[in-house]
């Protein structure tokens, strides 16, 4: 177990906390970076869609995990963010500029949604934000003349600085950089006054208003930087998928993208990307699967059902979700024979001031 | 110019007045207590300074300013901090995590700043860790700094939420029953506290408390209230000794 002997507040700020991390998060970096040498054609497609979906996953933490408003509609940002990439690339709009107005356009979205939140709690805002994705999906197939409608349309390659990234490796770099600069604003926020207000309206809204915290701004703040992550990472999407159609951005890629943060554990950072890897291999073991059963056996919708269940499991199981499990797990070697059952169970918190609103 | 004033303050929730045409002033750098039975309408005034009610009538003046009206965010921007009688700690952060979220008021820093995290915002949260630190210096907290809140006992919480509302560094300081649920010597430190938040950092205090020792020790004025409207005001010897206030804690002689 190490202890960390703190002589100054500077070490409380700094990004790595000790020589461990530094030393595992190179190597993290290093067969990261090395992917296109190891990783075969499939591997490195899955590795593109496990970024695209951290980077939904660093946007929905910062709304669901540390804010603690719900979401049901984050596709719709993503769609917002893919059909703004893909109608500029068409265009013939530089992809900084492009990517950049992606997650512009889905903040000013994310703004209009907070503002119901501003009033609406826990089933209704889930509600609320459910019926945002409907909408848009509808206006997405209606809206012929831009969108193409049901039809969709097709998205040229990334062109950057007069080249075009037609090869793998060079879209994974892109979506590799992409994620680790969305990972490491969530990072500074969080150590920062505006990542500490949104956890004190998840934890208390009452204090956080008498401590200073502006309610109504922050919440719209988190929906709109939530949103705008979502919409970088539908801008990648639509890139890696190449093709478009309003059915991609339906309530149940809804649900998709909030298991990611479900499964990941809510209120960890690393849990998005751990929470991504697993959607995103969840189906592809799930293919592996059926070919092992007998003919017949294996229902169409055999994916979908496996995803509900393990979604139970969690819940029921381990709330912490799979981070929570790995800081379990660390923290039984660390302690190693002393580890506790309850040591990670909440302890029933006192009775609470009486509610207000 | 008056340091903090209420006046003619009144709140009615449907046909019940729990606050009704209550006036008084505090004085900068004393400690003020409102006393009176249950449902005296004590922490509803709290909750209408704090304008987490919106006040029925009347109008409450901090520092020649009206706050009825404002939201409630800027009370604590104005320099007003409170703390609340059944604790309202955020549960799933450290003592510190939740001490630096008193520094919301004191924030230099803008969102793109953090973002990158620039070098200011670098300094301003060292700055921000520097500031609580003499919090828990102050409090003796330096112990359980960095444990979880969810962990601590109740007498630990109660302080935490004390110095929580001390890190923002306020000038008037709204304490709802500090003593409650505390053992003898936890009120003991308690009131020690609150001597020294008014003598040596010269912070106005405006307390709601039911122990009457803890009460004449600590005050210099004490205002008692029944059914929502004021009773008797003065000394705490004086308030004590008032037929009024002896009646509505006892009942009337027969």
């Amino acid at each position: 177990m190490r202890f960390l002997f703190k002589t100054g507040y500077e070490q409380d700020v700094r990004l790595f906390k000790h020589g461990g991390q530094v030393f595992w998060y190179g190597v993290l970096a290093v067969v990261l970076l090395a992917a296109p040498w190891w990783a075969g054609d499939y591997v490195m497609t899955q590795l593109h869609f496990i970024c695209i979906y951290s980077i939904v996953g660093f946007g929905l933490m910062m709304l669901v995990g540390f804010t603690g408003q719900i979401s049901l509609g984050h596709a719709a940002f993503l769609a917002v963010g893919a059909y703004t990439e893909a109608l500029m690339q068409a265009a013939g709009i530089p992809f900084v500029i492009s990517i950049s107005c992606a997650a512009l356009f889905s903040a000013v979205a994310g703004l209009i949604v907070g503002l119901p939140a501003l009033r609406l709690k826990g089933i209704y805002l889930a509600i609320a934000t459910l019926a945002f994705n409907v909408i848009v999906e509808e206006i997405l197939a209606r809206w012929h003349s831009l969108t193409g409608g049901n039809e969709g349309m097709t998205v040229k390659p990334v062109r950057m600085f007069g080249y075009e990234l037609t090869n793998d490796w060079q879209f994974y770099y892109l979506c590799l950089a992409l994620t680790v600069l969305c990972g490491l604003a969530c990072v500074n926020l969080l150590r920062s006054p505006t990542g500490r207000a949104f956890v004190a309206i998840r934890d208390s809204e009452i204090s956080a208003s008498c401590l200073g915290v502006n309610l109504a701004k922050y919440k719209t703040m988190s929906f709109a930087i939530s949103a705008a992550l979502t919409g970088i990472a539908g801008a990648l999407y639509a890139h890696k998928i190449a093709f478009i159609s309003p059915e991609q951005f339906t309530l149940f890629q809804s649900i998709e993208l909030i298991t990611i943060v479900i499964l990941g554990g809510i209120g960890f950072l690393h849990g998005a990307v751990l929470g991504a890897a697993f959607v995103i291999v969840l189906p592809q073991l799930i293919s592996i699967a059926k070919g092992w059963l007998p003919e017949g056996v294996a229902p169409t919708g055999l994916q979908a059902v496996v995803f509900g269940v393990i979604l139970i499991l969690f819940i029921i199981f381990e709330p912490l979700g799979l981070y929570g499990r790995w800081l379990k797990v660390r923290t039984w070697f660390e302690l190693f024979p002393f580890y506790r059952r309850g040591m990670f169970r909440r302890q029933k918190s006192y009775m609470k001031s009486e509610r207000l609103r | 110019m008056s340091f903090f004033k209420v006046e003619n303050l009144g709140i009615r929730f449907g046909g019940v007045v729990a606050v009704d045409n209550v006036s008084f002033e505090v004085k900068p750098g004393e400690v003020f207590t409102i006393i009176g039975p249950n449902g005296a309408g004590k922490t509803t005034i709290f909750n209408l300074i704090g304008l987490l009610y919106p006040a029925s009538s009347g109008r409450i003046v901090y520092q020649d300013r009206e706050l009825t009206g404002l939201a409630p965010h800027r009370v604590a921007e104005l320099g007003i901090a409170r703390t609340f009688q059944n604790i309202e700690l955020f549960e799933h952060a450290t003592v510190l995590q939740n001490l630096l979220i008193g520094r919301h008021r004191h924030r230099s820093t803008s969102l793109w700043q953090e973002l990158v995290f620039t070098p200011a915002t670098r300094r301003a949260e060292v700055a921000h860790r520097e500031a609580v630190e003499k919090v828990i210096d102050f409090l003796e907290l330096a112990k359980v700094r960095d444990t979880l809140v969810a962990g601590l006992p109740y007498g630990v919480r109660k302080v935490v939420e004390l110095g929580r509302a001390l890190a923002t560094e306020p000038k008037l300081l709204l304490l709802d029953e500090p003593s409650s649920g505390l053992n003898p010597e936890e009120t003991d430190d308690m009131a020690f506290w609150i001597e020294d938040i008014q003598k040596i950092l010269g912070i106005t205090v405006l307390m709601v408390e039911h122990d009457m020792n803890l009460v004449s020790r600590v005050s210099d004025r004490v205002l008692a209230l029944n059914m929502g409207a004021a009773i008797a005001a003065g000394t705490p010897a004086e308030v004590q000794a008032h037929p009024k206030v002896i009646e509505a804690y006892l009942g009337a002689p027969v």
